[in-house]
């Protein structure tokens, strides 16, 4: 009974920076709403999109609709984080391309004859040319033993402009119910599909995680390679496994990214998210030198980061400058989440705990 | 604190320095946080000698070398060199290098790319612009003077390593060197390249520089040093010149052991006869870091490797594990060949091994003492068969109270227990797997005599009640034993001797390791 007790805390302790993060910007803008008399931000109501689906709206659903290609990418970007202690910086290129084939295949069969079948064989043939690029940079990691940083810098650089060579300059217009509907919303479901995508994303790894030792492998590679080795896991395998898990999650984005837009425009699609997905694998409290992690926080860290956006966006601070401001509040969230920081944070929390809790007695 | 009183034993630079003393070092304190480094440490080196500085890893021998180098400054004491008026005080190795104090590490700090010129002369050219010619003809000089086979104008990574080694000491000894400091120069030398490097030594002696010198080679010591200096753990033994101190005596005062003194050990069980069956064995078995040996051990043995540090023994349990690159040889296991070229497979074969270095090699420091248990049994039942969380608590419960490992729970991370704790989870980890045949690599290193008293009973348990097969290695030579029944002596990465029955003696054990029947 202690034990499961104890376990529960420090499960909670990693989310207590994410989940304070996203209480002060609720309750900031709460505040803020009251003052200006303009409550807009918190509503949600239902409305009729362009298609004539009944759809949800209002602010948070679009936050958290905004932020579905980012925390599918951030979830594979936490995994290749814990295993090989460093980062893929060329997923948002990967992705272009990804988009590319995806579009070129359905263009292939033809974009007027559309149908669930097509678009399966397109994400398939993506996902699996995309994790060929992925295991790329997962050989240059894993065998090679080059810093990821500058392993992923190759495609970073270039992986834009293999989008191009394979879509050309002319990309084709999507306009197919099909593809609005992952894209947009199924009609007759009122949330938007990109937020179901993420939670399937999220329940298959928390699958894999259950029905295999994934979870264990990668914390132990990322934890301590040598050690690992000496108790039989293959490390090269474990991070080479984490940039598949990468790819799969790129493919899924860059798809949605595409059926968004309507188009693929391989200059801007997935533009900059690697730092945003970064940001988010930080921001969820998990160690950038690999090792232990938690999905949950870096979804989170997604959802906080569009809701940082959004909330600047909603005080008119100007595009231009949105994103110096937008580096003072995640300086702060990175600081609070530091070691040094934290440890003090979950030592006053522990203190305060053990009070209450004598208190308690006391009575 | 307490030293400041009477200053230890009242040096003054003039009474310090005789005739022949280029450097004396004088009651050096150095603390770490939680280590005694050095501890009123005394060093005397005078002209024209080679003095070995001996003793055993963690003895003190790196750390007093730089206090004098001025890599780490001394908490207390006095360094006193010859043409300096009074103290040195030496912060940096520049300094010391100024002063006339030079190193030359194990490994070789110099550019391969550049030429040998180029290596000797780089950061000590004043202005911008540099004659290379002329440094090439002075370079020249100096080599063709201590009789380097090297050309000025050669790159460097076209020299053999001795040569790349005689290279950084002709650099050394350029810079006006009183006080040359060699530190394992031989390591990655072989027999001939040694004596090169022995003669080189021999011709500077001859110029009257002192040269301190670091190894762990014995016969070398013998080979070519005047005097020998013995730390251990952190403290002087004693200076003693070489014909006085046979190498037996040389290994004993290394270790801390009185030769005569054979009083009974305490007795902790009861050893038991090896079965019949042969559990493990290796053939010329070798990696990338052992040479060729052969090796068995028999159902419910408990048998040990000894020697001195690297001398061999940690490597060949490695071989064995598959844990280094293997080479080369065969090995069968239960009498049935097998091939284990990774951890993996020797896992698979029956054999666990808790390695020597537990925070590098055994524990995952962030993961729980759940998850650092039951991790070697969950990779042998594979990847795709994770044990539910049920299981993995029982598991972790029995053998929590079993080893009796203190941790405020399952779930607390493993780094944050002491290393006699962590030592029990790896132990628990390996356990859990019920191997045939178990490696202990100084499983009692650094960790409190209580618990070192209970790994040494649990090892002869599990050989008499479960039969197990196991290798003990220590550098306690009593825990070994009163473990063994039998002992592999190692010296310089042979196998020299092996004890058995009566020869089971601390002296027998130090004369086979010192060799030479000294």
């Amino acid at each position: 009974m202690l034990q499961k007790r104890n376990s529960r805390k420090a499960d909670l302790s990693q989310l207590i920076i994410p989940l304070a993060a996203l209480g002060i910007l609720l309750l900031f803008n709460l505040i803020r709403g009251i003052v200006i008399g303009d409550l807009r931000f918190f509503s949600i109501g239902i409305g009729e999109n362009i298609y004539g689906n009944t759809v949800l709206t209002g602010n948070l659903i679009s936050i958290i609709d905004d932020a579905s290609a980012l925390a599918i990418i951030a979830m594979g970007m936490t995994l290749v984080t814990a295993a090989c202690g460093g980062q893929d910086i060329s997923v948002g290129a990967v992705g272009a391309i990804s988009g590319a084939i995806f579009i070129n295949v359905l263009a292939a069969f033809g974009l007027d004859k559309i149908s669930v079948g097509t678009i399966l064989v397109a994400l398939l043939a993506a996902t699996a040319v995309t994790i060929i690029f992925t295991l790329f940079n997962g050989t240059l990691v894993a065998v090679f033993k080059i810093q990821p940083m500058i392993a992923t810098l190759i495609l970073f650089s270039c992986g834009r402009s293999i989008a191009y060579m394979i879509t050309g300059s002319a990309t084709p217009q999507l306009n197919d119910p099909l593809i609005n509907a992952i894209g947009k919303t199924i009609p007759g479901i009122p949330i938007p599909t990109p937020i179901f995508l993420v939670v399937i994303m999220g329940l298959l790894l928390t699958l894999i995680f259950k029905l295999t030792n994934l979870r264990l492998y990668t914390q132990t590679v990322g934890i301590n390679q040598g050690a690992a080795r000496l108790n039989g896991i293959n490390p090269v395998i474990i991070k080479l496994l984490s940039f598949v898990i990468l790819g799969i999650c790129v493919s899924l984005a860059a798809m949605i990214q595409v059926c968004r837009l309507n188009q693929l425009a391989h200059k801007t699609l997935l533009d900059a998210i690697e730092m945003d997905a970064i940001l988010a694998v930080a921001i969820g409290g998990n160690s950038l030198g690999g090792g232990k992690f938690r999905l949950s926080g870096t979804i989170l860290g997604a959802y906080i980061i569009l809701m940082l956006t959004n909330t600047l966006n909603d005080m008119n601070v100007s595009a231009d400058s949105i994103k110096a401001y937008k580096a003072i509040v995640i300086i702060i969230i990175v600081i609070a989440g530091s070691p040094g920081i934290k440890n003090k944070i979950s030592e006053l929390w522990k203190k305060s705990r053990s009070r209450s809790s004598k208190a308690m007695a006391g009575r | 604190m307490e030293k400041q009183a009477v200053p230890a034993k009242g040096h003054k630079a003039s009474q310090v320095l005789e005739d022949n003393v280029v450097l004396a070092m004088r009651g050096i304190d150095k603390t770490f946080p939680g280590t005694r480094a050095l501890n009123n440490v005394d060093f005397t080196l005078r002209e024209g000698e080679i003095h070995a500085l001996m003793g055993e890893n963690g003895a003190g021998k790196s750390t007093l070398i730089k206090v004098l180098t001025g890599v780490y400054p001394k908490d207390s004491g006095h360094i006193y060199v010859k043409g300096i008026q009074g103290e040195a005080h030496i912060h940096s190795p520049q300094e010391a290098q100024n002063i006339g104090i030079s190193t030359v590490y194990q490994e070789i700090n110099l550019c391969p790319n550049l030429t040998v010129a180029e290596n000797m002369f780089i950061g000590r050219t004043k202005g911008a612009r540099v004659q290379w010619s002329i440094n090439e003809k002075k370079a020249d000089k100096i080599l063709r003077n201590l009789g380097i086979p090297a050309q000025a104008n050669q790159e460097l990574s076209r020299c053999s390593l001795a040569v790349q080694q005689m290279v950084a000491i002709a650099r050394a000894v350029d810079m006006n060197c009183k006080v040359l400091i060699l530190d394992e120069p031989t390591s990655s030398l072989d027999e001939k390249e040694v004596q090169m490097l022995f003669g080189l030594m021999r011709d500077l002696k001859s110029r009257g520089v002192g040269i301190i010198f670091v190894t762990h080679f014995l016969e070398q010591v013998y080979e070519v040093s005047d005097r020998i200096t013995v730390l251990r753990n952190g403290e002087l033994v004693g200076e003693y010149a070489v014909e006085n101190l046979p190498q037996v005596e040389l290994v004993a005062r290394m270790m801390g052991k009185d030769l005569n003194d054979l009083a009974d050990l305490e007795e902790i069980g009861q050893k038991k006869t090896a079965g019949e069956t042969v559990v493990y064995e290796a053939d010329k078995l070798s990696s990338t870091e052992s040479k060729p040996f052969h090796f068995s051990i028999r159902e419910g043995e408990v048998n040990g490797f000894t020697g001195l540090l690297g001398s061999g023994r940690s490597e060949s349990v490695r071989a064995i594990f598959g844990a280094d690159r293997v080479t080369g040889g065969s090995v069968k296991v239960k009498g049935k060949p097998v091939n284990i070229t990774k951890p993996h497979d020797a896992m698979k074969a029956g054999i666990g091994y808790l390695p020597e270095d537990r925070k590098r090699d055994g524990i995952i420091a962030d993961l729980s003492v759940r998850e650092n248990i039951i991790l070697a049994l969950q990779v042998m039942k594979g990847f795709f068969h994770p044990m539910n969380q049920k299981e993995t608590e029982k598991f972790a419960d029995e053998y929590i109270k079993a080893l009796k490992i203190k941790t405020a729970s399952q779930d607390t991370p493993v780094g944050s227990l002491s290393g006699g704790n962590q030592q029990k989870v790896i132990l628990a980890r390996w356990l859990l797997t019920h191997p045939d045949y178990l490696i202990l690599d100084e499983p009692t290193r650094g960790i409190d005599v209580g618990t070192k008293l209970e790994i040494q009973k649990l090892v002869l348990k599990l050989a008499a009640e479960e039969n197990m097969s196991i290798t003990f290695i220590s550098s306690e030579i009593e825990e070994m034993l009163r473990t063994c029944s039998r002992l592999i002596v190692m010296r310089d990465r042979n196998i020299v001797g092996e004890l058995t029955g009566d020869d089971l003696n601390q002296a027998s054990v130090m004369k086979t390791i010192a060799g030479g029947g000294q």
